[in-house]
């Protein structure tokens, strides 16, 4: 198992806090061992949450490719200038240093779930007890009519944080005077639920001061979207005549793109786009395909535990998979994360497990200081994770309450990147 | 000479100026802005450390030098790095306490209005002037008016589960107690907590995500979180 010198190197009070933390030195083969794949707001969460509180009893492996992780929460607070790249980059050496979890930066391509085992790119197999899978979205092949993966440099989707965010922030600081930024949103289920209109309105902002002559047309196959009308109230405050969305009920399902003539067609009526923002329809990561535990595009999970219906010893968290009623969000995966390694380290240690409490809360941005959110409690059922209670912020809060609630967003920024990655 | 005179009338100007800047504050309005702060600090006759430490005393003292009170680590570095508590620092650390202390437990936005903050230490400064003058000041400004059941107040916490518990706060507000748009929680006294969850559950506190987080927990399980927070370093 290797420990990845530079993610250990890159914190310098990690490596003093390795002195206490023996972990880091053990063998562990005679341990009960946990394979994470995933090192997003469910796979960061679950492995810290199971290496800290069983204490070094439980042996945790992370897999996760990227050696910088890129929040995709946030990330439109940088296409809109409101947080920079480096904000949202987060790295693993305090997991494997202060942890002592086995953080491994490869891609994992296999799952024998007869064998308990997980092949990984670089040709290392893993084996576990208890596998957790949370590899958030992939694509669904031709959802967009004309995209495809190898179109994404023209008309990016910018869905998974990082370089495609800061190509697409490129493009739209490159858009000529009173160009046109297109957005194709995605159909439900999809990743981050008010997220495409948070985007809108943060190229907005920038438009309005960079280019106001510029426009911006969102073809959206769904009749409506979260927050609706908290977005549409800022939209007409802040960014008027500027965003003109175009729903099902105008044709907004019938959409066509040319990647390389830079065209956007929708219901027949094709426009010119100077950027082209294609957000396809989504799936549960490919390794959960792999595994075998999904059904149709999401993994079924059972609320209690988050474990799969396929497989008791395969837990499925995040954006990933199908659990009922909890909306797909980093907050979200984070929460189940929790209620997993609960219920992991209760079944590998005989830790108490307690009983399964899930909630939401996903804040927008939709100006300079005008913050929204939205958030709910869950239960699991037998069927599924249900909702219990909830709350939205109203339309016409007074400025100082949206400030607020923007402030309060970035708190809460604060709080879950720590609660991940220690 | 008439430019010497001139010269001279600026600098007692300025220092005029500076002199009123400090004698402006009056204590009595002071005194009724201090209910911004005994939600967290107690001061005058009798005055207890609760969330925050009590402020008799607090003129002249060393940050982070009160003993008996658990300070953030960002505190304990400023006293050690020599911050002392003036009518200047004070004022700084009123007026936005992040800029001063940047991940300072003290849950409070700020207070911008200078003739506020002047009049808040105002009333500060009759606690701390003289120490020995706190036994005859006015009666003590207690944190917490609740009507709590004293049953639900003395109920014992199993810490177990406020850790279990404890990872859906933590979500957003951080362990180490930074207060970053969203307040600290850590280290707060037992009952402070219950109260506060209380009045959320009960909805007298308004904030939709705490009414909704704190409407569904028990009175064991407020109980369990309190005693978890309470000692979390």
């Amino acid at each position: 198992m290797k420990l990845n010198r530079r993610a250990f190197l890159g914190t310098g009070a990690a490596a003093a806090a390795a002195i206490h933390a023996p972990a880091v030195l053990a063998d562990g083969h005679d341990k009960p061992r946990v394979v994470v794949i995933g090192g997003g707001a469910g796979g960061a969460t679950a492995a810290r949450y199971i290496a800290k509180d069983s204490k070094g009893a439980v042996n945790v492996t992370l897999v996760e490719p990227s050696r910088v992780y890129f929040t995709c929460f946030f990330s439109n607070l940088y296409l809109g200038g409101f947080k920079e790249l480096d904000d949202i980059g987060h790295t693993y050496g305090t997991l494997a240093a202060k942890y002592g979890i086995n953080v491994v930066h490869d891609w994992a391509v296999d799952v024998d779930r007869d064998a308990k085992t997980v092949t990984l790119a670089g040709g290392a197999q893993l084996p576990y007890d208890k596998l957790i899978l949370s590899p958030g979205i992939d694509f669904v092949d031709g959802a967009v009519e004309g995209w495809s993966v190898a179109a994404q440099n023209a008309m990016p989707h910018a869905y998974k944080a990082g370089s495609q965010s800061e190509l697409l922030k490129a493009q739209i600081a490159a858009m000529p005077q009173g160009g046109t930024f297109a957005m194709v949103a995605p159909p439900n289920p999809f990743r981050c639920p008010p997220g495409p209109y948070e985007r809108v309105s943060m190229v907005a902002h920038v438009l309005k001061n960079t280019n106001p002559t510029a426009k911006i047309i969102v073809a959206d196959p769904k009749p409506k979207f979260s927050k609706m009308s908290l977005f549409q109230e800022g939209w007409a405050n802040h960014y008027e005549g500027m965003i003109d969305w175009i729903g099902e009920d105008f044709g907004g399902a019938n959409v066509s793109v040319d990647p390389d003539a830079m065209t956007l067609t929708i219901d027949g009526e094709e426009t010119a786009v100077d950027v082209c923002n294609v957000i396809p329809a989504m799936k549960a990561g490919r390794i959960a395909e792999i595994a075998g535990v999904t059904d149709g595009n999401w993994a079924p999970v059972n609320g209690a535990d988050m474990s799969t219906k396929a497989d008791g010893d395969v837990y499925v968290l995040g954006d990933a998979c199908q659990q009922g009623d909890m909306p797909k969000s980093g907050y979200s995966a984070n929460s189940q994360a929790k209620v997993c390694a609960n219920a992991v380290r209760g079944a590998l240690t005989g830790s108490k497990v307690f009983p399964a409490k899930f909630s939401n809360t996903c804040w927008s941005l939709i100006g300079t200081d005008d913050g929204v959110k939205v958030g709910a409690t869950y239960e699991a059922t037998d069927e599924k994770i249900a909702k219990v209670d909830g709350f939205i912020s109203q339309t016409g809060e007074s400025g100082d309450l949206r400030k607020a609630t923007f402030e309060e967003s970035e708190g809460w920024y604060a709080g879950i990147t720590s609660d991940m990655f220690g | 000479m008439r430019t010497a005179s001139l010269a001279l009338a600026m600098i007692w100007c300025s220092l005029a100026s500076l002199g009123s800047a400090e004698a402006v504050g009056d204590a009595e309005a002071g005194k009724k802005l201090f209910a911004k702060c005994k939600g967290c600090h107690e001061i005058g006759a009798g005055a207890k450390d609760r969330i925050g430490p009590h402020l008799n005393g607090v003129y002249g003292r060393n940050a982070a030098a009160h003993e008996g009170f658990s300070y953030s680590k960002s505190m304990q570095r400023a006293g050690a790095d020599g911050l002392v508590w003036t009518e200047r620092t004070l004022d700084a650390y009123i007026e936005k306490p992040r800029t001063l202390v940047s991940k300072t437990r003290m849950s409070f936005r700020g207070m911008k209005d200078a003739t506020e903050r002047a009049n808040l230490l105002a009333y500060l400064r009759t606690h701390s002037d003289n120490p020995s003058d706190v036994p005859e000041a006015e009666p003590t400004a207690h944190a917490t008016d609740h009507d709590i059941d004293p049953v639900i107040l003395a109920l014992k916490g199993d810490p177990d589960y406020g850790e279990y518990l404890s990872s859906e706060c933590l979500t957003c507000h951080q362990s180490d107690g930074s207060a970053e748009g969203i307040p600290s929680i850590t280290l707060w006294p037992e009952e402070d907590f219950v109260i506060a969850m209380h009045a959320y559950k009960r909805k007298l506190r308004p904030h939709p995500v705490m009414q909704m987080m704190a409407g569904r927990l028990s009175d064991e399980e407020i109980a369990a979180l309190a005693a978890y927070f309470k000692d979390l370093q």
